[in-house]
């Protein structure tokens, strides 16, 4: 007895690539006839995440390359634009479909469409088929390992995939012959309402100054070329590849488990800090105009191009929360999202959090100095001439701190500071100790295991000798069980 | 009617209301209950109750409040009124929550002078320290033992006109007469106040934490270090240390000292002179209490660290917030042979490797140590780490601070220090984003 073939759609959400999809793969291989789709709604991707300019002709850019990348191969991708829900119950009549394949997310928006669509496959009659095909691992395998929670550190991450063993290997290629057996009717992605819209059909300014370009192919061809440079590390995101996927594994995890991870208020692993409400601040730093032309340079290039370092994005994130201008890391996290080709829910958050030292906790808190961090990495400021023209015949002695040059070399330099606009720190004389230990102690911390933990500093033992003596730690009453659960989790998240 | 009776006495407290309600029910109830043989829940004896709502969070405690006469009782018993944190936010300008204003009223009226342990978080409004203020001087009926004022966001009481805060205050300071411990840093108190405070509570104030108070002198704090003979932690910022502040803290009649904590902050490069301390005057505070922690932050400028590490100075824990350079870290490693703890959050871009071995040499009581933004070779650090041996039992270091060299790569370090320590070691690291 043959089992039925499948009349599929294929839907394509975060992942825009054919080599190693194990979805696709199965869709190919289960069906009869499969449809790549790409379901443009953009009411829906509005409500999930920032979404600009730079980042539009990105997702544009990759939509035509995986077109063509199908097209090579006898197939062309179908681009629907609407309501995801209503173009799949026209789409599923129409085509008399029978499967939906779709790759499995974490995010929340992501996790909510698929119970959509699943609800939608019982009501009408089809399968919904979904693997995992964006992490390393089987983030649930993850979680069992590690007693059902996220592991909080990096090191007893590392740990729980040492005992997994290696991740699958990758599935193999997807060829013309699995494409011609499942070949949709002809001249169908020649219908005008599937192609790829232009930046200019969905109201978008035209213009990109971006160097980057969206796309599969664009992709693994810079990742050949950074394999081929290896010994060159100078100018290339710095640390191994591996590092980065691995960090990558280590936030998708977290966040796979976490409710409002994007958020402090209900995160159980985000401390609770009372941020200021400052819109002017926020402004500034958005647009890149603190004052400090080390975290302006990063900024600008951040709007123009949509990709910087990721040194310089901890030195702007810290900047903007626990480092000068105490704002909430939700409102910076919402900026990054919005400019940052490579913005991804998980990560994003993560390191937001992160770098305002409101979860994953090291020893102690890591402060960057917007003059001095920048001046480390490049004394002679030639990335702050190259992204503020205005000053690019300044002094490299007073780069970094405009305002300290004396007049005469501000003149010769034909850019005169206003000193009354000197960026002064909005940190008032006290805040370093809200930014060492008194941050943990006092900040009200969730009751979470992991954040008990952090509130307790461990390497500055200061914070603790005050509470022998202070009954201010005996203040919600005795809670002998409390503690002992506590002592519990101390073996298990570390 | 009771219930009529009850709503004109607390026409706001919706709390009584649904009592009552949960009352009539519980009567009915209870005529079921008889029937069924279910435990008897209202009827158990107090003390248990109390036990029970120790482990409550106030929430929780408050509905669990409403379910019967019993335990609304217990409820307000005075064993659960003596700590009590008040929150204050403004919506405004703060993310959290704040205490229900409502709550703020009961626990004036009904359970002020059960308070023991009372502590004031505010925003970084000054509406929220106003409304701390408030409820300050109304606290005329309670002998607190602690009084915590903490700014969570910024120093929001120095927004307050001076006299409207040191009135509030003072009301504390003359009812409580058994102050035990206070933390008033970044307030407006000043020393007309410290006597106040000192005048009332001088036999029970052992613990005093006030790091940048502007308006105190160290006239103001010699007085509470004659007086108070149980002091036993203190923390402020360096211009308030003086030799005559250690010496009192000496004196035979002061109990020894466990903790003492100092700032030292610079706002702007040059602006600030730091007066130094004779040595004389450590040494006999050392002599008093030889067990004492010295924890001493610095938020400097590197060229402001001239009066520093000239002589032996017993710091046992040293954070250095700003970058410090190579040449005071070395002064550092002479000079603090007490030192337990040391931070370093920045330093230049030249090795520190002369300096760490130094500090591993002569600081035997070495227990932890973090770097930030520094170098050191691998070769210097594995020998660091061998030198201290076990007794490190915190070593928090940046991955980028090591420099590879000959003899050890990134890879091999790690093996090399956990080998040395004696347990498994990775240097902290930052993630890729």
């Amino acid at each position: 007895m043959s089992t039925m073939l499948h009349r599929t759609i294929h839907l394509f959400r975060k992942g825009l690539r054919l080599h190693d999809n194990p979805t696709l793969l199965a869709a190919l291989e289960s069906s009869e006839v499969v449809y790549p789709v790409y379901i443009l709604d953009r009411k829906f991707l509005m409500s999930a995440m920032h979404i600009g300019t730079l980042r539009w002709h990105f997702l544009l850019q990759s939509l035509e390359d995986l077109h063509r990348s199908l097209t090579k191969l006898g197939s062309c991708l179908l681009v629907i634009q609407g309501e995801y829900e209503s173009v799949l119950r026209d789409h599923v009549e129409k085509w008399n479909i029978t499967q939906v394949t779709l790759d499995a997310e974490i995010e929340p928006f992501y996790k909510e469409m698929e119970q959509t669509i699943q609800a939608l496959g019982g009501e009408m009659g089809f399968d919904v088929l979904s693997s995992m095909g964006h992490t390393l691992y089987d983030i649930r395998r993850i979680l069992d390992k590690n007693g059902g929670t996220p592991p909080l550190t990096y090191k007893r991450f590392l740990h729980i995939l040492s005992v997994l063993g290696d991740p699958n290997a990758p599935v193999r290629n997807l060829t013309a012959e699995d494409f011609q057996r499942c070949k949709p009717p002809s001249a169908l992605g020649l219908v005008e309402g599937y192609q790829v819209p232009r930046p200019e059909d969905l109201g978008i300014p035209q213009q990109s100054q971006s160097p980057w370009r969206g796309g599969e192919s664009e992709g693994l061809q810079r990742l050949e070329q950074h394999l081929k440079n290896q010994s060159k590390n100078h100018s290339l995101p710095p640390v191994s590849l591996q590092g980065q996927l691995l960090w990558r594994e280590f936030f998708y995890t977290v966040a796979s488990a976490t409710p409002n991870f994007t958020k402090m208020v209900g995160n159980p692993i985000c401390l609770q800090i009372n941020w200021y409400q400052n819109a002017e601040g926020l402004h500034k730093w958005r647009m890149a105009q603190t004052g400090f032309p080390w975290i302006d340079a990063i900024m600008t290039q951040l709007h123009r191009e949509g990709w910087i370092h990721h040194l310089a994005r901890h030195a702007v994130a810290c900047f903007l929360t626990r480092g000068d201008l105490w704002i909430s890391w939700e409102e910076g996290m919402k900026v990054f999202e919005e400019m940052l080709l490579d913005a991804d829910y998980s990560i994003n958050a993560g390191n937001w959090m992160w770098l305002s030292a409101s979860a994953f906790f090291h020893q102690y808190t890591r402060i960057f100095c917007p003059v001095r961090f920048g001046k480390r990495t490049d004394p002679e400021g030639q990335y702050i001439r190259k992204y503020l023209p205005v000053l690019t015949n300044f002094p490299s002695k007073y780069i970094y701190e405009p305002w300290t040059a004396p007049e005469e070399a501000q003149k010769q330099a034909g850019c005169i500071i206003d000193r009354t606009l000197r960026p002064r720190k909005t940190k008032d004389p006290s805040s370093h100790r809200r930014n060492g230990v008194e941050l943990r102690t006092e900040s009200t911390a969730p009751k979470s295991q992991a954040n008990t933990l952090t509130t307790k500093p461990r390497l500055l033992n200061f914070g603790s000798p005050w509470s022998h003596s202070d009954p201010h730690s005996t203040c919600q009453g005795p809670q002998p069980k409390a503690v002992s659960r506590l002592h519990a989790s101390v073996g298990r998240g570390m | 009617m009771k219930r009529g009776r009850k709503n004109s006495e607390n026409k706001n407290s919706s709390l009584e209301e649904i009592g009552e309600e949960s009352k009539k029910q519980k009567i009915a109830d209870e005529e079921s209950t008889k029937i069924s043989e279910s435990p008897d829940w209202g009827n158990l004896l107090p003390d248990i109750i109390l036990q029970v709502f120790q482990y409550l969070p106030l929430l929780d405690r408050a509905h669990a409040s409403q379910v019967c006469r019993r335990w609304n009782q217990v409820f307000h018993m005075p064993d659960l009124w003596r700590c009590f944190e008040f929150e204050l936010n403004q919506p405004a300008t703060s993310y959290l929550r704040a205490t229900h204003p409502e709550l703020i009223k009961q626990i004036i009226k009904r359970h002020s002078n059960h308070l023991q342990y009372v502590s004031f978080k505010v925003d970084s409004s000054k509406e929220s320290a106003e409304a701390a203020c408030d409820i300050l001087s109304q606290l005329v009926n309670c002998s607190l033992k602690t009084l915590g004022l903490i700014s969570t966001a910024r120093p929001s009481f120095m927004d307050l006109p001076k006299s409207h805060f040191i009135s509030a205050l003072t009301v504390v300071f003359v009812n409580s007469k058994s102050l035990s411990s206070l933390k008033i840093d970044d307030t407006p108190v000043d020393d007309p106040s410290l006597k106040v405070l000192v005048a009332n509570n001088s036999d029970t104030l052992k613990l005093l934490k006030m790091s940048s108070c502007p308006h105190v002198s160290p006239a103001g704090i010699l007085c509470v270090a004659d007086q108070c003979h149980g002091l036993r932690e203190l923390a402020l910022n360096y211009y308030l240390l003086s030799d005559e502040l250690l010496i009192a803290l000496s004196s035979e009649k002061h109990v020894r000292l466990e903790h003492l904590r100092i700032d030292v902050v610079s706002e702007n490069p040059g602006q600030t002179h730091f007066h130094t301390i004779q040595k004389s005057s450590w040494d006999a505070f050392i002599k008093h209490s030889p067990k004492v922690n010295l924890v001493m932050y610095f938020f400097l400028y590197e060229e402001e660290f001239d009066p520093f590490f000239r002589y032996e100075t017993p710091v046992t824990h040293l954070y250095f917030g700003r970058s410090v350079s190579k040449d005071v870290l070395g002064r550092v490693g002479m000079t603090c042979p007490r030192l337990v703890e040391l931070v370093v959050c920045a330093n230049g871009l030249r090795p520190l490797d002369e300096e760490l071995i130094r500090i591993a040499e002569r600081c035997k009581n070495l227990s932890a140590i973090g770097l930030g933004e520094c170098e050191v070779s691998c070769s210097a650090f594995v020998e660091f780490v061998k030198m201290c041996g076990g007794r490190l039992s915190q070593l928090s270091i940046m991955e980028e601070v090591l420099i590879p060299d000959q003899k050890y790569s990134l890879e091999q370090i790690h093996w090399e220090v956990s080998k040395h320590l004696g347990r498994v070691w990775f240097p902290d690291m930052m993630p890729t984003w």
